[in-house]
C-alpha cells in the first residue's frame, strides 16, 4: 500500500520530539509563512525540468456522469465475501483508509445483502402501509416523491462490523476490511410518521414491521418511538436517488440504529402489537454474551472511532511531522470529544474536530504527529454528548464475551515499528 | 413530478391548521394524502409475516415425514444431511454449547421462537427459489427441523394452532435491550 502519511512539512523544521497538538499547524503554518513558507513549499524541487506544463492540447470533453480519476482505480470496495454459493448474501467495506472527510461516495457505501441485489422498476413497485392503522395505505414511488422530504446526513453502519475484533489474535486485515462496514451519507426522504399519520396509525401501536422487496424479503420489527421520532422513508442518498445496492427506489432510513434495521427495497409497513421475532432480529442481529444469554433489540451503534491514516498496511516513510486522520460517530448523538495517543494509551491528546459535529453522522477528526522514528502505538477515543465514551478491547469482552458478533466498538491500537510499519495490535 | 399538488396540498394543510385536510377524517395529522387505500385482499397477498403468537400462519399442516423428503430435495445440498451444515448454516444441534468458547447457534440451541422458523423458511427458502414451497411443505419442513433437534416427535403435527404452542429450548435465554419489551 502506498505511504498516505508522508510529513506535510520538512523534518528540519520540527523541533518537538513525539509531540501531538492540533494547534502544531496552525502554529507552524503562521511560522513558515512569516520566514518564507511559500519558497520552502515550493522548495528547491522546483526546477524546470520537474514543472509538468499543462495539457499541450484539448483534453477530453464532457461526460453524461463523472467517474473518479483513472489513477485512483485501486480505491474500491473491499473485502467482498459472500456465503458459499451465492454471489449476494455477503457484504462488502468502504475502503475508510483511502478516504477523507465524513460523507462516503455512493458507489463506495459498504453493502449488506441478504439475498442479492433487487432489480426494481420503480413505476411498478409499491409500499402497503397496514396492521394497526385506520386506513391502510399503499403509496406509488411517484407519491412519494411528491412529499415533502427533510435531508439529513447521517452514519450507516452494519452492527457486525469490525466482527474480527472479538478474535482472539489480531486480523492482518487493513483499517476498511476491519471496520468498512460503516459508511457516512446525506439521505433525503419523507419522514415515516407523515405516512403513518395519514394511515391513521393506532396510537397506542408499540411496533411496527419494515420488509424489503429482495428476494429474502428481509424483515425487522422497529419501534413505533423510532419511527414517529426520525425515519425517513428515503428516496436520495447524497442527492441522487438511491443506488440499486442502498436500496433503489425506497428505503427505510433509521438514523444511529444497527444498520440490518434500515430496511432497503422497503415494500411494506405493518403496524403490530408485538415484534414479530424475524430470523433477522432473533437468530442473526443478536448479541451472544459469555454466559450463553443474548442480547435482542440492541439498537443503537455504540459511540467509537478509529484513525484511519495510518492505519494498517501503511508504512511511514520516516519521522516527522504527519497528520493523524481519522472518524468518530455515535448511535446516541454527536460526538464531542475524540482524543488520541500515540503512546498506547498512556496519555492523551485532543484532536480536532472537522465541523460540524453532526448528529448519528461520521465525524472527521485530525492531529498533527510528530513521529519520532521509535515505536509506537497509536489509539483514538471518542465520547459523545450523553458522556458515553469508547472502552477499550478489554473492557469490552469482560462485559459481553467474545462471542457477541455485534456491536464492537472498543479503541482500536495501531503500532508503529522503527522502520514505520503499520500493524493491527492488541494493546 | 407535479409539484402544483403538493403546493395546493401544502396550502389546504396551512388553512386547515393541520386540523383536517383532503377530505381526511377528522383527527388525523395532514399531509400530502397521495396514498391509495388497500384493500383486505391486496393485503391478504401482501403479508407473509408469522408473528409469535400464530398470527398470519396459514391453513395447512405437516410433518417430520413429509418434511425429510422436503429437505433432502430442497434444502440439504446447502445445509448438509440432517441440518448438519456446510457449506451453509448449521441448523440441528449445538445444545448446550451457548456459553462456551465455541458455541454453535441453531435453530436448536438458539432461536427463540418456533414461528420464525415458518416464516423465514417460506419468505427467504430456497435460496435460489424463494416462496415456491407450498405451505403444506413449509409446514413439513418446520416440522422435520424441529424433530431433528430433538424438540417435537416425527409424528406431531404442525399448523397453525400447533406451532405457535411448541416451546424453544433457549427461549428464556434473550435479554430485550428496549424498554417497551421489558415491560
Amino acid at each position: 500500500m502506498s505511504d498516505r502519511s508522508d510529513p506535510a512539512r520538512p523534518n528540519a523544521q520540527v523541533t518537538t520530539r513525539g509531540r501531538l497538538d492540533r494547534r502544531i499547524f496552525l502554529k507552524r503554518g503562521a511560522a513558515l509563512l512569516g520566514a518564507g513558507g511559500l519558497s520552502m513549499a515550493m522548495g528547491p524541487a522546483a526546477r524546470a525540468a520537474d514543472a509538468p506544463s499543462p495539457a499541450p492540447a484539448p483534453g477530453a470533453g464532457m461526460s453524461d456522469y463523472g467517474h473518479p480519476a483513472r489513477y485512483e482505480e485501486s480505491v474500491k470496495r473491499t473485502l467482498i465475501r459472500s456465503q458459499p454459493g451465492t454471489t449476494g448474501s455477503g457484504a462488502s467495506r468502504t475502503p475508510l483508509e483511502m478516504l477523507e472527510g465524513a460523507l462516503t461516495p455512493g458507489g463506495l457505501h459498504f453493502e449488506r445483502h441478504h439475498s442479492g441485489v433487487p432489480d426494481i422498476d420503480p413505476s411498478v413497485h409499491r409500499l402497503l402501509i397496514h396492521g394497526l392503522v385506520r386506513r391502510p395505505l399503499i403509496f406509488t414511488v411517484e407519491a412519494l416523491l411528491r412529499y415533502p422530504m427533510v435531508s439529513r446526513i447521517h452514519f450507516l453502519e452494519c452492527s457486525g462490523n469490525s466482527a474480527v475484533m472479538y478474535g482472539a489474535a489480531p486480523s492482518t486485515l487493513t483499517c476498511g476490511q476491519i471496520h468498512g462496514l460503516v459508511s457516512g451519507s446525506e439521505w433525503t426522504g419523507v419522514p415515516l410518521r407523515i405516512l403513518l399519520e395519514e394511515a391513521g396509525i393506532d396510537p397506542r401501536a408499540p411496533w411496527i414491521l419494515a420488509e424489503g422487496a429482495d428476494a429474502a424479503a428481509m424483515s425487522r420489527s422497529v419501534p413505533v418511538a423510532k419511527a414517529m421520532d426520525d425515519a425517513l422513508v428515503a428516496l436520495y442518498q447524497n442527492g441522487e436517488r438511491l443506488r440499486p445496492e442502498n436500496g433503489y427506489p425506497v428505503r427505510l432510513f433509521l438514523p444511529g440504529y444497527e444498520g440490518n434495521m434500515s430496511v432497503k427495497w422497503l415494500r411494506r409497513i405493518k403496524v403490530a402489537a408485538t415484534p414479530t421475532m424475524t430470523k433477522d432480529e432473533t437468530s442473526r442481529y443478536t448479541d451472544l454474551q459469555a454466559d450463553g444469554k443474548a442480547l435482542m433489540f440492541t439498537y443503537p451503534m455504540g459511540v467509537k472511532s478509529v484513525i484511519t491514516r495510518p492505519s494498517a498496511g501503511f508504512r511511514m516513510r520516516g519521522p516527522g511531522l504527519s497528520e493523524v486522520s481519522g472518524l468518530a460517530w455515535s448511535g446516541a448523538g454527536a460526538i464531542s470529544r475524540v482524543e488520541v495517543s500515540m503512546n498506547g494509551g498512556h496519555s492523551w491528546a485532543d484532536a480536532a474536530l472537522s465541523a460540524p459535529a453532526l448528529p448519528r453522522a461520521l465525524t472527521r477528526f485530525r492531529i498533527p504527529w510528530v513521529w519520532s522514528g521509535g515505536p509506537a502505538v497509536l489509539k483514538s477515543r471518542a465520547r459523545d454528548e450523553t458522556g458515553a465514551i469508547q472502552p477499550e478491547r478489554d473492557a469490552l469482552i469482560t462485559e459481553h464475551g467474545a462471542n457477541a458478533i455485534f456491536h464492537y466498538n472498543a479503541i482500536q491500537a495501531w503500532s508503529v515499528s522503527p522502520d514505520g510499519e503499520v500493524k493491527n495490535v492488541y494493546a | 413530478m407535479s409539484t402544483p399538488s403538493l403546493t395546493a396540498a401544502a396550502a389546504a394543510v396551512l388553512l386547515a391548521g393541520c386540523a383536517t385536510a383532503g377530505g381526511m377524517p377528522a383527527g388525523e395529522k395532514a399531509g400530502p394524502n397521495l396514498g391509495r387505500p388497500a384493500t383486505s385482499a391486496e393485503i391478504a397477498a401482501w403479508d407473509i409475516s408469522v408473528a409469535p403468537d400464530g398470527g398470519g400462519l396459514p391453513a395447512g399442516s405437516g410433518t417430520a415425514v413429509r418434511g425429510a423428503i422436503v429437505y433432502a430435495q430442497q434444502c440439504q445440498a446447502c445445509h448438509g444431511e440432517k441440518g448438519a451444515g456446510q457449506p451453509n448454516d448449521r441448523l440441528v444441534g449445538g445444545q448446550g454449547t451457548l456459553a462456551s468458547k465455541s458455541p454453535v447457534r441453531t435453530i436448536g440451541s438458539y432461536w427463540p421462537y418456533a414461528t420464525t422458523i415458518f416464516d423465514y423458511v417460506r419468505r427467504a427458502m430456497p435460496y435460489p427459489s424463494p416462496r415456491t414451497l407450498s405451505d403444506a411443505d413449509v409446514y413439513a419442513v418446520t416440522a422435520y427441523l424441529l424433530f431433528e433437534n430433538g424438540i417435537i416427535a416425527e409424528a406431531d403435527v404442525m399448523n397453525a394452532d400447533t406451532l405457535p404452542r411448541v416451546k424453544m429450548p433457549n427461549r428464556d435465554n434473550f435479554i430485550p435491550m428496549y424498554p417497551a419489551t421489558a415491560q
